[in-house]
């Protein structure tokens, strides 16, 4: 009866060699298994000839199936062949459990020895049995590593696809920055391009100015020697006291040009972001008159009346001049827009007019610069009001306006220097923008 | 010779009085002054009979020099009717027909040469 237990040796190296063929472990665990199956064989010859009976023949190759049995159980590598494995024992038990009985008794054994071998022979059928569930289990799992393995191909390439994409959007969005950032610098030179003729006009007053009071002061020199030649000094005095004036004036004016060129610049230039003491006053003036002849230089037939409302008492308020200046240069133009496109639809008899008007408002948070421009034009329709504010959103004709005046107002004013802007409008009424900045 | 000139900037009168210090000192002129169109007709409908010459600046807030030339043409047709010479800075082909249409007998562009003001004012 060795002979079940030699084969279930020897089988059992061949189909665990079998079973791990092309699996991650069939380099290391190939050749001692092959080596087992061999050695099973040599063994089986060698301990028939070296033992002196069956039976301890028996229990020493049922030990060594026992030894290999538990050294498999040990490796980690084959703890999915558990099943297989452990079907050895009924088997192992059994033939040694027959042997020493034979061993004790053989009269016993000989009398019960159809039961003795029946059961050797139902382990040894048992290892079959276990051997085909284990298959069947062995190829569920096949299956289920397989569609795990599927599964973690499909999520490899979904999570590709994503970081693609998410590069892709990570571009998209440093592309939409930079153009962002073109598109305001691309609005300052519009709006520098609408004031270029008003800035014309605004530096020729002055200069004139300059020109003639310097060239009449030159005369009334001559005046004055001619007089003091004569003696009456009464009258060279008369004329030295114009001639102060007249230099005083040339003053003005020249720093009045200066102002305008200055403007100019900082208007084109990019914002230094820093905040300084700035009369609101005075750019409000100077914006309005830039952003009225702007708009006279484009259509001579365009007139409006001009209305300045200062508050000489208003505080300095510390304000990004140019950014203000900025905001206030786009209310201006959109309120002369917006009368200059009244005129044209109503025509006759409709006086155009545009307010401006500064004061100080005090709120329980603390006083306020309030700025008030106000036209009678021809007003926002309430279906666009929402809109307004947005990037891009303009009424104007393509080409003519870029859309970012007053969303970049509103950037400035509400985020950079926590101040608001109110809107009250009227279709074909007029509009009021209320620009608040804080004190402090 | 009575002249009103017209002009939204303040400094244009003390060098209208400085460069015609002389014609004034002699009587041959007399000058009065209105900041915007309004002004100047209120004070024409006083003293249209006396003014001889209007000088007005186009480009003003309010009423335009135009509109006031187109309201004096209109408001004063007795004969004679005033000189009017418009002056602008923005001396293009447009500006000079259209105030030339609408009846001006004159168009100067800023800066003023007052030499030229002076030779024209000789043969009014």
């Amino acid at each position: 009866m060795t002979f079940f237990t030699y084969a279930a040796l020897f089988l059992l190296a061949i189909r665990l060699r079998r079973a791990i063929k092309l699996s991650p472990i069939t380099a290391k665990w190939n050749a001692p298994l092959y080596g087992i199956a061999l050695a099973t064989v040599g063994v089986a010859f060698l301990l028939d000839d070296l033992l002196p009976n069956d039976e301890v023949e028996g229990i020493v190759i049922a030990l060594v199936l026992l030894g290999v049995v538990e050294f498999l159980k040990r490796e980690p590598d084959f703890k999915r062949f558990h099943v297989l494995i452990n079907a050895h024992y009924p088997l192992i038990a059994a033939v040694i459990l027959s042997n020493i009985v034979a061993l004790i008794s053989i009269k016993f054994y000989k009398k019960y020895d159809d039961y003795f071998q029946a059961t050797q022979l139902a382990a040894f059928g048992w290892i079959f049995l276990r051997v085909a569930t284990s298959k069947k289990q062995q190829s569920e799992l096949k299956r289920i590593s397989e569609r795990k393995d599927e599964l973690e191909i499909l999520v490899a390439e979904r999570t590709a696809e994503i970081t693609k994409q998410r590069n892709e959007l990570q571009e998209t969005v440093k592309e939409l920055q930079s153009t962002q950032a073109q598109l305001i610098q691309q609005e300052k030179l519009a709006s520098l391009g609408e004031l270029t003729a008003g800035i014309a006009h605004e530096i020729q007053n002055p200069l004139n100015f300059v020109n003639n009071f310097s060239e009449v002061s030159m005369e009334l020199i001559e005046e004055m020697e001619e007089e003091m030649a004569k003696g009456d000094m009464e009258e060279a005095t008369a004329i030295a006291n114009d001639i102060k004036q007249n230099l005083e004036k040339i003053r003005h004016h020249g720093k009045r040009a200066d102002g305008i060129v200055k403007g100019m610049l900082q208007h084109s230039r990019a914002s230094s972001n820093v905040k300084e003491p700035t009369n609101l006053n005075t750019i409000a003036d100077e914006y309005f008159r830039l952003a009225y002849h702007g708009l006279r230089a484009k259509d001579k037939s365009f007139n409006a009346d001009l209305v300045t409302n200062f508050d000489p008492a208003l505080p300095s308020i510390n304000i990004v001049s140019q950014d203000v200046g900025r905001v206030l240069l786009n209310m201006f133009t959109n309120a002369f827009y917006a009368v200059h496109q009244k005129q044209k639809t109503v025509g006759g008899d409709f006086k155009p007019r545009v307010e401006v008007s500064t004061r100080t408002i005090k709120t329980p948070k603390g006083s306020e610069v309030e700025i008030v421009v106000k036209d009678n034009g021809s007003g926002i329709p309430d279906a666009i009001k929402d809109k307004i504010m947005q990037p891009f959103f303009t009424t104007k004709p393509a080409g003519e306006g870029t859309g970012l005046g007053l969303s970049l107002s509103y950037d400035i004013i509400v985020k950079a220097h926590k101040g608001h802007i109110n809107i009250n409008s009227k279709e074909g009424e007029g509009s009021e923008f209320i620009i608040t900045l804080p004190i402090a | 010779m009575k002249i009103l000139v017209v002009d939204d900037e303040e400094d244009v009168q003390p060098l209208f009085l400085q460069r015609f210090r002389k014609e004034i000192k002699n009587h041959e002129v007399e000058f009065d002054f209105a900041q915007s169109g309004e002004e100047a007709l209120d004070y024409l409908k006083d003293k249209h009979s006396e003014v001889v010459l209007i000088l007005s600046d186009i480009n003003m807030p309010g009423m335009s020099g135009i509109e006031l030339l187109t309201h004096i043409r209109e408001d004063f047709p007795t004969p004679p009717p005033p000189v009017v010479m418009m002056i602008t800075a923005y001396g293009d082909e447009e500006n000079y027909k259209q105030a030339m249409d609408k009846g001006a007998n004159d168009f100067l562009t800023k800066p003023l040469d007052f030499n030229l003001l002076k030779e024209k004012l000789k043969t009014l």
